[in-house]
């Protein structure tokens, strides 16, 4: 529970000339929900996706459950496999079934048998309540469960860290509450998870931590309370009258 | 589907006019335009055909001892291919020993028949094409078990023209597919080592390369030692076509988008792991038509060995022509190896639309 499973230090990159990160300082503990958010282009998704080496980072520290991120290949790989990300838009792999799109790292990666993968895979579909659709391909699914399959295959690597970078911000409303309902259960289950998302709802009732971010900068964080009732800086405040009354009625 | 059979049952689609005579308005007279160019057409089949039928059928001479009789009468001379077809076919191969090509045929299309069956591809299509090839191997070679040696010099005709053009496209597919990923590469010499490679194949026709490969290769070779013309007929193929092919795979590998590969990276897999099971089995079948397009131009263009010397199909048909007793007899003589070429390359032409149609309906998006 001390030891932290992912400890940024002093961490900065750049896109050619561009500071898309700007000395990131955070420390994430085993089990902790954290939730970030913030303007487009500030940066969010880059930040978890320097988590498992999707983005180099250019400057400071990086350690993922004591592995440190440099250029060694092997141990990307390593991390990778310990890290689950969840994309905006799924990702799943349109050639396979659902049920080998589960399947695949389990066996390439974790070397499970077969069959063994077969059950892991089961499981979590069942999970996210997938099962009956389990021989489909991913083109023959509605987006929300497009989303959950996404899901249930990162777990079957039984990650210790789930990432998710704006899991529903593609979806439809109707989709959203079963993506997010997986989630909610996910975190009561004592997972690791940094969300990217703007559903403010599911980062009060289940985040230990919210992070704001603008302009490449950790601007403020904070427990979900305090952080919604007391904005500390001036950009928060902004941030947090746009996105909580997002649909001013038209003039 | 249900949703669409509900509304079907409240609001009927409008009635078709059915019959031939229906589809003949809509189809063929549906306007003006459409009415003038199905009469050009009909007009311009009338002028064709009759005469054609008449050269081919009703006047041609399908068996004579000799060329006499043909020469009579005024229609096709098909007693000439019933006279030739051994030569066209085989070429100089050794007379009574004509089955053992002939079942070389035999075998490749029946390999080509069996790598039809998509469930058999992953564990079976290698080890097949590998047995099979060594049997054809053995076959036109010889040498063993009681088969007397043959010289490839002597070989000829389709069996040459299909071991020209699978073993090329074999070997050559797998090396197109490794260009193309190093093309992508991450690391700036292999990219740089690739992309040289493909455009300086790309820029020279391959004719030209066939005369490098029979003339310019022995001279890099130490003295003494030789070629056979056929493995450098062969060689030249393959450094063609994996040149060609590697820019349709590459065209294919353009087409994933991002997104795969940072969800097969995310996951762990490697990145063999990741090309192998994740971005190649879709990019490949993206590439699908150009690669049999390429295949097929690929299969013609063995006709242009007979530049350097060697009897390919096209060749032992022109051959077939020299012989003065069946002199001139040129139209049934190509004709009949354009209907042997038209056979093969209508057949992937075919494969490739099923196969493209079988894996769309699998994961249609
Ligand atoms: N591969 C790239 N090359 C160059 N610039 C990039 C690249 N990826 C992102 N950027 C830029 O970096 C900035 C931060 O991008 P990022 O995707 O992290 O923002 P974000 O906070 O996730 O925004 P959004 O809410 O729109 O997803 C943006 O200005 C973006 O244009
Ligand atoms: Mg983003």
């Amino acid at each position: 529970m001390d030891e932290p499973i992912i400890r940024m230090a002093g961490v900065h990159k750049w896109f050619g000339a561009f500071h898309v990160l700007k000395n990131i300082n955070l420390t994430v503990r085993r089990g902790e929900r954290i939730v970030i958010c913030g303007p487009s282009g500030s940066g969010k998704s880059t930040l978890i996706r320097c988590l498992n080496r999707l983005e180099e980072h250019q400057r400071g520290r990086i350690e993922i459950d004591g592995t440190e991120l440099t250029g060694n290949l092997r141990r990307i790989d390593a991390v990778r496999s310990e890290v689950g990300m969840v994309f905006q838009h799924f990702n799943l792999f349109p050639h396979l079934t659902v049920l080998e799109n589960c399947v695949l790292a389990q066996v390439r990666v974790r070397k499970r048998p077969r069959g063994e993968a077969d059950a892991v895979a089961r499981t979590y579909l069942e999970r996210v309540r997938i099962m009956d659709q389990i021989d489909k391909y991913p083109g023959q699914l509605s987006g929300g469960q497009r989303q959950r399959v996404a899901i249930a295959r990162s777990l079957c690597m039984t990650p210790k860290i789930m990432l998710f970078d704006e899991p529903t911000s593609a979806l439809d409303p109707e989709m959203v509450k079963e993506v997010l309902d997986v989630m909610i259960g996910l975190a009561d289950d004592g997972m690791t998870m940094l969300c990217v998302t703007h559903e403010m709802g599911f980062a009060r009732s289940v985040a230990d931590r919210v992070i704001f971010m603008d302009e490449g900068e950790i601007v403020e964080e904070n427990e979900p309370d305090a952080f919604f009732a007391a904005p500390q800086s001036e950009r928060t405040r902004l941030f947090l009258g746009q996105i909580l009354r997002p649909t001013a009625p038209p003039l | 589907m249900s949703q669409s059979a509900k509304l079907g049952a409240i609001i009927r689609p409008p009635p078709t006019r059915s019959g031939p005579l229906g589809w003949v308005r809509a189809n063929l007279f549906g306007s003006w335009a459409d009415a003038l160019l199905t009469l050009l057409i009909l007009w311009g089949l009338a002028e064709l055909i009759p005469p054609l039928v008449r050269w081919a059928l009703i006047n041609a001479t399908f068996t004579a001892a000799d060329s006499r009789l043909c020469r009579l009468a005024d229609g096709a001379c098909w007693a000439f291919i019933h006279e030739k077809y051994r030569l066209i076919l085989f070429g100089t191969y050794p007379y009574d020993q004509q089955w053992r090509p002939l079942l070389a045929v035999v075998i490749i299309t029946v390999l080509f028949a069996l790598s039809c069956n998509r469930r058999i591809w992953a564990r079976w299509l290698i080890p097949l094409w590998l047995g099979g090839g060594l049997l054809v191997a053995l076959l036109m070679w010889g040498g063993v078990f009681g088969l007397d040696y043959v010289e490839n010099r002597l070989w000829g005709g389709l069996p040459l023209t299909l071991i020209l053009a699978v073993t090329g496209l074999v070997v050559a597919f797998p090396a197109a597919v490794l260009l193309a990923l190093g093309r992508r590469s991450e690391l700036p010499v292999v990219r740089v080592l690739c992309a040289g490679y493909i455009e300086l194949i790309r820029g020279v026709p391959l004719v030209s390369l066939l005369f490098m490969a029979a003339v310019m290769l022995p001279l890099a070779l130490p003295s003494g030692m030789t070629i056979d013309k056929l493995l450098r007929a062969q060689i030249a193929f393959i450094l063609f076509a994996a040149a060609y092919l590697a820019e349709v795979v590459r065209g294919g590998l353009q087409a994933i988008p991002k997104g795969q590969h940072e969800a097969a990276d995310a996951l762990g897999l490697t990145y063999w792991q990741k090309m192998g099971a994740v971005i190649l089995p879709q990019a490949l079948a993206v590439a699908i038509p150009p690669i049999v397009n390429t295949f097929i131009a690929f299969f013609k263009d063995t006709s242009l060995v007979i530049i350097i010397g060697l009897f390919d199909l096209l060749s032992t048909a022109k051959s077939a022509i020299a012989d003065p007793a069946w002199h001139g007899f040129y139209r049934e003589s190509y004709l009949f190896v354009a209907i042997l070429y038209w056979a093969f390359c209508f057949f992937m032409s075919r494969y490739s639309q099923w196969l493209e149609q079988s894996l769309k309906r699998d994961h249609r998006n």
